[in-house]
């Protein structure tokens, strides 16, 4: 077609471009190297650098386990009731009026901006020895669970607020004048696209619970096989020196940890598949 | 009729759920504190130690968070305006810090800073300090706190598209003037949400400074560790007058975010 | 200021956008890169502006090679189809970020924006924030925006397509008048044949990323290249063996050598033209267009059996890719 005697390539504008690219990511990824990658790496060297045995000993000890299941159960325990409670509230927050709901909306956040530690010690003044109402749950399970209500509320409110406010209302009136009555209508229609938001919620709130320390600390009374979660046995561990033990039963927190933000990203993948 | 109860219903399902868990702890630490005037409150507050402690969060809350804004934005710009393989990895490792426990990641700062861990004979040997310092506080705080500024940017930054960036190129802006004066002012509220978000989080950790601090009193005590040491110590007082001060700070928190929440939607 | 563009390829992937396009375009003209949805011209206007880079070929600009040469120090003004206006500043800002960013003393910068405003009507807008602004509004913005900083070439990349119609019948006029006072090479992309024969002294016809002709609008129509171009510039419709302009058929009442015999379908009268749809003999459909004085004087009816002889007509033969015109 044509003589190929001009023809030569013209790169440079993008190598410029790929300059930056590499310089940028580089800074990126140094940084997380850094900050996140090497302590974490640090972290798993220590747990197996006694073995394999030595691992596996720290890790299901009596009271390692003990700690362990009791941190399983009452982050699940949770998560469910925030799924339930956190759904309601969205619902409220999106669908109802009323005045001072900016101010409700804003208290949802608290336990975002609130010290864990602030947290545990307030929820102690209400629901322990010298509470005014005479509630006193301080050092038992249920003071396990109230404080993780606490830190975890607003996960799933922040979740499925968003979906329920993008929520066409015109499918709800669609299945209405096809006879579904608010029950039905909120099972088969509202419920369906509003479930990953439920569920990522509810995965952001198991994660966080799960590793929650600061507010546990003081109202639970860390009493080992009875009040005693994972955090607290890991602290523990560390400050009687016993390092490799502490990260043993810290890497299985990572584990977790990782496998929770995995299923996040599942949800999310499975959520958006119908606008692809 | 029957919609109008359910409706009701709910709402006292909700307020009864936020008064139970959020509210009503609240308001009786405000009413502790006070209960016997200003003044007992004020004298909790203002001992050296606990001076101290206030002021060595804000330090390090001044050091974390403009780390960590500069990091999320380059962060955010390398995420949306550039192609490269791993963008998923990259995510999770930015998301990381959200779902670990702090007591895991003060461990694992522990392991790399301390005497026998990996970077610990060869800080040793320059004497330099790092844990039970000022510098491992600050890493554990920066590690915690990472995340909140690139998530927040990212999405507006896709959401903008970068066609004024190319108008201002055309026009002769250079890299760092088209930085300056278009990418940054269109992100800007995204930037001060996150910047909020951070800054509370810096202010209110706990459990990962506890681990590498060694909570030394008057010296590596910050203000969420002087509340547990207080209470330790058995002068309530006290934790609650550091706690009032957190719980005020937290507040204005909150309302930063609920008057920035919708500019940073709007733009 | 001229632009050579000499054998530019580029490739998205396996998308081939540009294939060895050349193109001179004339110093000081208004020229129209005209083509399809996906047809490369906004990929060869934005490799001209320097927001593309090209695979393989050149740029010159003013004669000197632009080809590595950033958008920043190429000196071309861009117009973007939406507008990409600095939300965050105002109208007088906008027009003067080219010249800030010069840094321009400030008393030039505040004469050269009043001129400018006062040159595309929003001299009363200045104060203004582009989301207060209409479509065009922002897009006379743009425009002087664009011009600010005196490039020595004006690029606009489809710059009334998001407008509605009559906005941009009135911006197409407007932006050949401004192009008559301004004297700026300009080019513009646009897949609209009326815009680009409106308005432009010289066409670009791009199609699946290969230049298929250039010329003036009157050549284009009068002496098309391809079978492309005649049917993309003007209406053209197959006769037989050629391809022929509705105008350019004449109905007669009796057989003629190379006329077609047909019957007329249906007649619609519509203002000044009376529009002929006819059945040729294998079943397939052409239309006719003449003047109502031609329909009324040549005695047509519904069912009517006719003739039709073509002038003008083409053929373009095409063997293994290649395009042939013959015209008769």
């Amino acid at each position: 077609m044509t003589e190929v005697a001009l023809n030569r390539p013209a790169r440079s504008g993008a190598s410029r471009d790929r300059a930056a690219t590499a310089l940028s990511l580089g800074f990126v990824t140094t940084f997380l190297m850094v900050m996140v990658g090497l302590p974490l790496a640090a972290l798993t060297w220590e747990a197996t650098s006694e073995g394999t045995q030595s691992f596996w000993d720290a890790v299901s000890s009596p009271e390692s386990v003990a700690a362990l299941k009791l941190t399983l159960v009452a982050s699940f325990a949770v998560s469910l009731l925030n799924a339930v409670l956190g759904t309601i509230t969205a619902w409220v927050l999106v669908r109802d009026d009323f005045r001072g709901k900016t101010v409700v909306n804003a208290i949802i956040d608290l336990p975002f901006a609130l010290p864990t530690i602030v947290a545990g010690l307030t929820l102690l003044a209400l629901y322990g020895p010298t509470s005014p109402v005479g509630i006193d749950v301080a050092f038992s399970r249920t003071a396990i669970v109230l404080a993780l209500m606490f830190v975890t509320l607003p996960f799933v409110v922040r979740t499925v607020q968003p979906v329920l406010q993008e929520l066409d209302p015109e499918i709800e009136e669609a299945a209405h004048s096809l006879g579904a009555s608010h029950t039905r209508t909120f099972v088969r229609v509202i419920l369906p696209n509003i479930l990953p938001g439920i569920l990522s919620g509810v995965a952001l709130a198991f994660a966080k619970a799960v590793g929650e320390f600061g507010s546990l600390v003081i109202i639970t009374g860390n009493i080992p096989f009875e009040t005693e979660v994972s955090s607290v046995h890991i602290y523990g561990r560390i400050e009687s020196g016993d390092s490799s033990g502490a990260a043993a039963v810290a890497v299985v927190l990572l584990a977790i940890s990782f496998l929770t933000l995995l299923s996040i990203g599942v949800i999310r993948h499975i959520a958006t598949r119908h606008d692809r | 009729m029957k919609g109008w109860l359910s409706r009701l219903g709910l709402r006292a399902i909700m307020l009864g759920y936020l008064a139970v868990i959020l509210v009503g702890p609240l308001a009786i630490v405000f009413w502790r504190t006070f209960e016997d005037g200003f003044a007992p409150a004020w004298d909790a507050l203002t001992t050296p130690e606990t001076l101290n402690a206030l002021k060595l969060t804000l330090i390090i809350t001044a050091i974390a968070v403009p780390v960590n804004t500069i990091f999320g934005i380059v962060c955010a710009l390398a995420i949306v305006r550039r192609r490269f393989r791993g963008k998923g990895l990259l995510n999770a490792f930015i998301d990381l810090p959200l779902a670990l426990s702090p007591v895991v990641v003060g461990l694992s700062l522990f392991l790399l800073y301390g005497q026998d861990g990996w970077f610990g004979s060869w800080l040793d040997e320059r004497g330099i300090d790092v844990l039970f310092a000022l510098p491992s506080m600050v890493i554990a705080t920066i590690f915690v706190s990472l995340p909140f500024v690139a998530r927040e940017v990212v999405p507006t930054l896709r959401e903008i598209g970068d066609e004024q960036e190319q108008a201002a190129q055309t026009l002769g802006a250079s890299g760092w003037q088209t930085f300056w004066r278009i990418t940054l002012p269109s992100i800007r509220w995204a930037v001060i949400y996150g910047v909020i978000l951070t800054t509370a989080r810096c202010l209110g950790e706990y459990g990962a400074v506890a681990v590498v601090s060694g909570r030394l009193q008057g010296q590596t005590e910050t203000a969420t560790l002087r509340v547990q040491e207080r209470y330790e110590a058995f002068d309530l007082a006290g934790a609650y007058a550091i706690s009032i001060v957190l719980a005020l700070i937290a507040m204005l928190v909150l309302v930063a975010m609920t008057v920035i929440r919708p500019k940073e939607e709007a733009a | 200021m001229s632009i050579l563009v000499r054998n530019v390829s580029k490739r998205f992937g396996d998308f081939v956008a540009l294939d060895d396009v050349s193109l001179d375009v004339e110093s000081g003209a208004l020229t129209a890169l005209l083509g399809p949805s996906g047809s490369g011209k906004s990929t060869l206007l934005r490799i001209i502006a320097g927001l593309e880079t090209a695979d393989w070929g050149e740029i010159l600009l003013a004669g000197k090679d632009a080809t590595a040469l950033a958008p920043q120090k190429r000196n071309v003004g861009f117009v973007f189809q939406h507008y990409a206006a600095f939300k965050h500043m105002t109208v007088w800002e906008n027009v003067a970020f080219g010249l800030k960013v010069r840094k321009r003393p400030k008393t030039e910068i505040a004469e050269r924006v009043d001129e400018l405003l006062n040159l595309v009507q929003l001299q009363n807008f200045g104060h203004r924030y582009p989301a207060q602004l209409s479509g065009g509004q922002r897009q006379r913005m743009g425009l002087a925006r664009a011009l600010a900083p005196e490039p020595q070439v004006l690029l606009l990349d489809e710059p009334f397509g998001a407008l509605d119609a009559r906005v941009r019948a009135e911006l197409r006029e407007w932006l050949r008048q401004l192009h008559d006072v301004v004297h700026v090479t300009t080019v513009f992309v646009t897949h609209d044949q009326d815009e680009a024969m409106e308005i432009s002294d010289q066409i670009a016809v791009i199609n699946h990323g290969s230049l298929e002709q250039v010329g003036s609008p009157r050549e284009l129509y009068d002496n098309p290249a391809s079978e492309f171009v005649m049917t993309f510039v003007g209406d053209a419709q197959p006769l037989g063996e050629s391809l022929v302009r509705p105008h350019d058929v004449d109905l007669l009442h009796e057989p003629a050598d190379g006329a077609v015999e047909a019957m007329i379908v249906r007649v619609t009268l519509l203002g000044r033209d009376a529009k002929v749809e006819l059945h040729n003999a294998e079943g397939s459909e052409f239309v006719v267009l003449m003047t109502r004085d031609q329909f009324n004087a040549g005695g047509y009816w519904r069912g009517q059996t006719v003739w039709a002889q073509p002038h003008h007509e083409r053929v373009f033969a095409t063997s293994a890719g290649d395009l042939e015109s013959v015209s008769s």
